[in-house]
């Protein structure tokens, strides 16, 4: 008989749960989320970045030292397994003080007990060698090699497409509404589509993993959502080739500038504590892009004008009591494992998180784990227009002529990258035809023009694809339809 | 390059609106061998979805709507047997010498490599939006550019909301306050930053016949609403556009449309070298519309941003007509350019180069809004009154290849008062 597990949030967590999971024979594998589409939380919005594993203190957050550097070293694996765009461009942690050395010789220290003896310190000389567009004020730098970035939403698609090609069956638009728990053992999940029966339920429920931990009758932590705002800017604008910090303060990693993977400069986050009721907030502020700005001009001088800004986005950040990843088998409620307070660095650690729940499924929970014999570790990247040859546009125009049609302007991506996209929704159990759920597999509309020339033509394929009207195709989920009716619908007085 | 289909032109046309249409249109007219290409299904670009009236006056001597104006130029593009491909995106320009250029594209039919002695780009604009001018808060549905909003309505026939508050007073925005309460949305406000209007005399009269609020010297700092928009802040702004603590209030509706102005599209030009202007965000450009790179020419709102369809189709046919002298003479035979200088009250001016050889016609903005003034141009001692000047309405002058010639290397235009 198999053992039936319902995890819940569809994030970086869950998803990389899933899949390791979705290896054994002997496990029947849930994934739950309320968003309509995987990697809505809180992988959504973030710094994107593959962390060295050297500044988590092993006393004091030993979770996160332990796992940090254990999912940088898987995450090299997976990004070839699941052709997830990526690139290993390492990390410049630069110093401006002289003091600033024994922070960074504090580190690599640090690195060398968390098991990373790939560090050292560069001068300011081979520094500006690497990094030209530096501050003049720097005076030198810890280099980390292993430091890398990936796309964090294609990463949670990437790896729920391979799991649900393993067999485990996804749950969107399904709300978690309380565990049920029956002589101190967990029976299962209530939601909004039903009740769903489990032996194991794990909580990755990101910003509301206290909420369902509750659920269980568990009430050891809360979880506050700290949030993080940043710059993108338009895909000219020279950015640094590597990934660079400030020399780190005993509260924060400090604002960091790079080029993300798509080649656009991007700098952020801040950090601001928002109180636990807040975990919807992700408005942007003014003051706080401020002290985005203010930071990053302090490692980069050279940043463009406002104008060249193509997009600004807040994050959150789920801040646990303690600070430390809280993954463990609760002991008063069998079969019920916290996977809580995820914060950085969780997407990096997301694979290392996956593994230590099995173990704790083998090691506290019992359950011996039965490997299948076929089980698929790979997963075809979606086909991105923007990386064909000529020739290979013609190969697949031959099959599809909507691949050698160009929708987006400002990324090239064709109409063929869009079908694709959704028939991977479709795959993965995405229910609403959302423009963000395109948006996440293709690129389309977040160029330089920011959609306003594909979103229109974006809404129609959807629309087609889905035989609704188009004003009920939404941004991102429910409540977000980008019209309200045909145009005569305000004239005639009634809704479409 | 294998597997590709290579094909042979005297001038490839990128861009199928007003300035492409008719470009090709001209180039096919004196005899050279065409190709258009546009990204759109249809041709006449951003025309097909104005379906208001107000185009065409000096073009075709007629008012006419976008529709029409684009359907009279395909009409005779078509008559002629202008080739054409619509789906079809130019991916890349390279330029091997002067008389050797290629063009690669993407459509339907696959991917080609067109070789061609000249091009001719026309590749418009696109709008700003929410981000670049600096609007922070919440970004759910019911943000819209102004001309996204057109497209949704008028080609598509998507209602986008109900509640409307128009970022902007340039004419697209202004029009799409009208548009908006023909369908009976409520039009909220227009926010505009400066403390004049941002469009042509008669889009502003549009907010009188609406009754639809104007606010000047206003601008939106942040949007509300999770899923969709509920709200908007607005602040006013002094003089200096430095917002004024204390004049923040709310504004509740459901869709933000920016009309914050266009930027030429150019990157497949910067992509090759072609120098810019910063003033105008376009290519700087000769009197015929020839880029500084020989044989690439521009024409329309890649090169400066018209009020006028007009003044883009004539733009177009004079980058044509560059085309054919370039390919007849193995290059455009002028020898001496004559620099055209901003002076006083001159925001930006095209063509940035006169060669005294023909009689040009000057596109002009001016920096803040004027009455009686002297348009002079001091080194060949014209001089011309206007009434009013306005930023917001392109001056267009003509100047004789005799009057040119008098200059030695340059001549400015300033904009003086009386």
């Amino acid at each position: 008989m198999k053992t039936k597990v319902a995890i819940i949030g569809a994030g970086i967590s869950g998803a990389s749960i899933a899949r390791v999971l979705s290896r054994y024979e002997n496990l029947e594998v849930h994934l739950i989320e309320k968003a309509p589409d995987v990697g809505w939380g809180v992988s959504k919005a973030n710094t994107a970045l593959i962390h060295g594993g050297y500044d988590d203190d092993p006393k004091k957050y030993p979770m996160r030292a332990k796992l940090c550097i254990k999912g940088n070293r898987l995450w090299h694996e997976w990004v070839k397994e699941l052709q997830i765009p990526h690139i290993w461009n390492g990390a410049l942690i630069v110093a401006t003080k002289e003091e600033d050395f024994d922070e960074l010789e504090r580190l690599i220290e640090r690195g060398r007990e968390n098991g990373i003896p790939e560090m050292r310190i560069v001068d300011r000389d081979e520094l500006f060698h690497l990094e030209p567009g530096l501050t003049k004020e720097a005076i030198g730098a810890l280099w980390v090699p292993i430091v890398g970035q990936i796309g964090p939403i294609p990463a949670v698609i990437a790896i729920v497409e391979n799991a649900v090609a393993n067999g485990v069956k996804t749950h969107l638009e399904t709300e978690v509404r309380g565990i049920k728990v029956e002589n101190g053992e967990v029976k299962g999940v209530e939601t909004n589509n039903g009740f769903i029966e489990a032996d194991i339920v794990i909580n990755a429920a990101g910003l509301y993993a206290d909420e369902v931990a509750r659920m269980a009758g568990i009430d050891y932590f809360e979880i506050h959502p700290r949030k993080g705002e940043y710059f993108l800017f338009d895909d000219a604008i020279p950015g640094p080739k590597r990934v660079l910090f400030p020399t780190p303060t005993p509260i924060s990693k400090g604002i960091v500038v790079t080029t993300e993977i798509s080649g656009h400069l991007m700098i952020g986050p801040n950090a601001q504590d928002l109180p636990p009721e807040e975990k919807e907030d992700l408005a942007t502020t003014r003051g706080g892009l401020e002290q985005v700005w203010e930071g990053a001009k302090k490692l980069w001088p050279n940043l463009p004008p406002k104008w060249k800004v193509i997009r600004t986005f807040a994050g959150l950040r789920p801040e646990p009591t303690g600070g430390d990843f809280i993954i463990k088998a609760e002991e008063e409620v069998w079969g019920f494992i916290n996977v809580a307070g995820i914060r950085s660095p969780g997407l990096t650690s997301a694979p290392a998180i996956a593994y230590e729940v099995a173990e704790i499924i083998q090691c506290d929970l019992g359950v011996g784990l039965v490997e299948k014999t076929k089980w698929n570790p790979y997963r075809k990247e979606i086909t991105h227009f923007f990386m064909l040859s000529p020739a290979q546009i013609n190969e697949l125009v031959k099959k599809n002529p909507a691949y050698g049609k160009v929708i987006c302007r400002c990324n090239h991506v064709s109409e063929g990258d869009v079908l694709e996209a959704i028939e991977r929704m479709k795959f993965i159990g995405v229910k609403m035809p959302s423009v963000d759920s395109v948006k996440f597999r293709t690129k389309a509309t977040t160029g330089t023009c920011q959609g306003s020339f594909c979103r229109p033509r974006i809404i129609q394929l959807l629309a087609k694809e889905y035989n609704i009207p188009p004003w009920k195709v939404t941004l991102k989920g429910s409540g977000s339809e980008i019209g309200i009716g045909d145009v005569k619908v305000l004239v005639r007085g009634d809704e479409a | 390059m294998s597997g590709l289909h290579i094909i042979q032109y005297d001038v490839v046309v990128i861009g199928g609106g007003p300035a492409g249409m008719a470009a090709a249109v001209k180039a096919k007219e004196l005899g050279l061998n065409v190709l258009l290409l546009d990204d759109n299904e249809y041709l006449g670009g951003i025309l097909p979805q104005c379906i208001h009236p107000g185009f065409g006056i000096h073009y075709f001597k007629e008012e006419l709507t976008g529709p029409e104006f684009a359907y009279r130029l395909t009409k005779r593009a078509l008559e002629l047997g202008v080739d054409y491909y619509t789906a079809a995106r130019v991916l890349e320009i390279k330029n091997y010498s002067d008389i050797e250029k290629v063009v690669i594209f993407s459509s339907p039919k696959g991917a080609f490599e067109v070789w061609t002695k000249t091009i001719i780009y026309a590749a418009g604009a696109r709008e700003r939006h929410a981000f670049e001018i600096g609007i922070v808060g919440d970004r759910g549905a019911g943000i819209y550019t102004a001309g996204e909003a057109q497209t949704l309505m008028d080609i598509y026939g998507i209602m986008p909301g109900r509640e409307i508050v128009i970022v902007g007073s340039g004419d697209v925005g202004l029009i799409m306050a009208r548009r908006f309460a023909l369908e009976g949305a409520n039009v909220k406000a227009v926010i505009e930053l400066m403390p004049y209007p941002g469009g042509l005399a008669r889009n502003i009269m549009i907010l009188k016949d609406f009754d639809i609020p104007l606010y000047l010297s206003h601008k939106v700092v942040e949007v509300k609403g999770k899923n969709r928009v509920e709200r908007v802040k607005v602040i006013k702004v002094d003089e200096n556009l430095n917002e004024i603590p204390g004049t923040e209030f709310w504004i509740e509706c459901d869709t933000v449309v920016i009309s914050a102005g266009l930027i030429p599209s150019v990157k497949l030009l910067t992509n090759i070298g072609a120098e810019i202007d910063p003033a105008t965000g376009g290519p700087i450009v000769n009197d015929l519309f020839e880029t500084t790179i020989p044989g690439i020419f521009a024409a329309g709102n890649t090169v400066l941003i018209n009020d006028l369809v007009d003044y883009v189709a004539e733009q177009g046919e004079l980058a044509a007509y560059g085309a054919k002298l370039f390919i007849e003479n193995g290059g455009i035979p002028t020898k001496h350019w004559i620099k055209l200088r901003k002076g006083e009250n001159v925001r930006l001016l095209i063509p940035h180069y006169l060669s005294g050889e023909r009689d040009v016609f000057i596109y002009a903005r001016v920096k803040r809004p004027m009455e009686n003034v002297e348009v002079r141009f001091p080194e060949i001692g014209k001089r011309l009154r206007l009434p009013i000047v306005k930023p917001a309405e392109m001056l267009r002058l003509k100047l004789r290849k005799e009057d040119i010639a008098k200059a030695k290397d340059e001549i400015t235009m300033e904009v003086v008062p009386l």
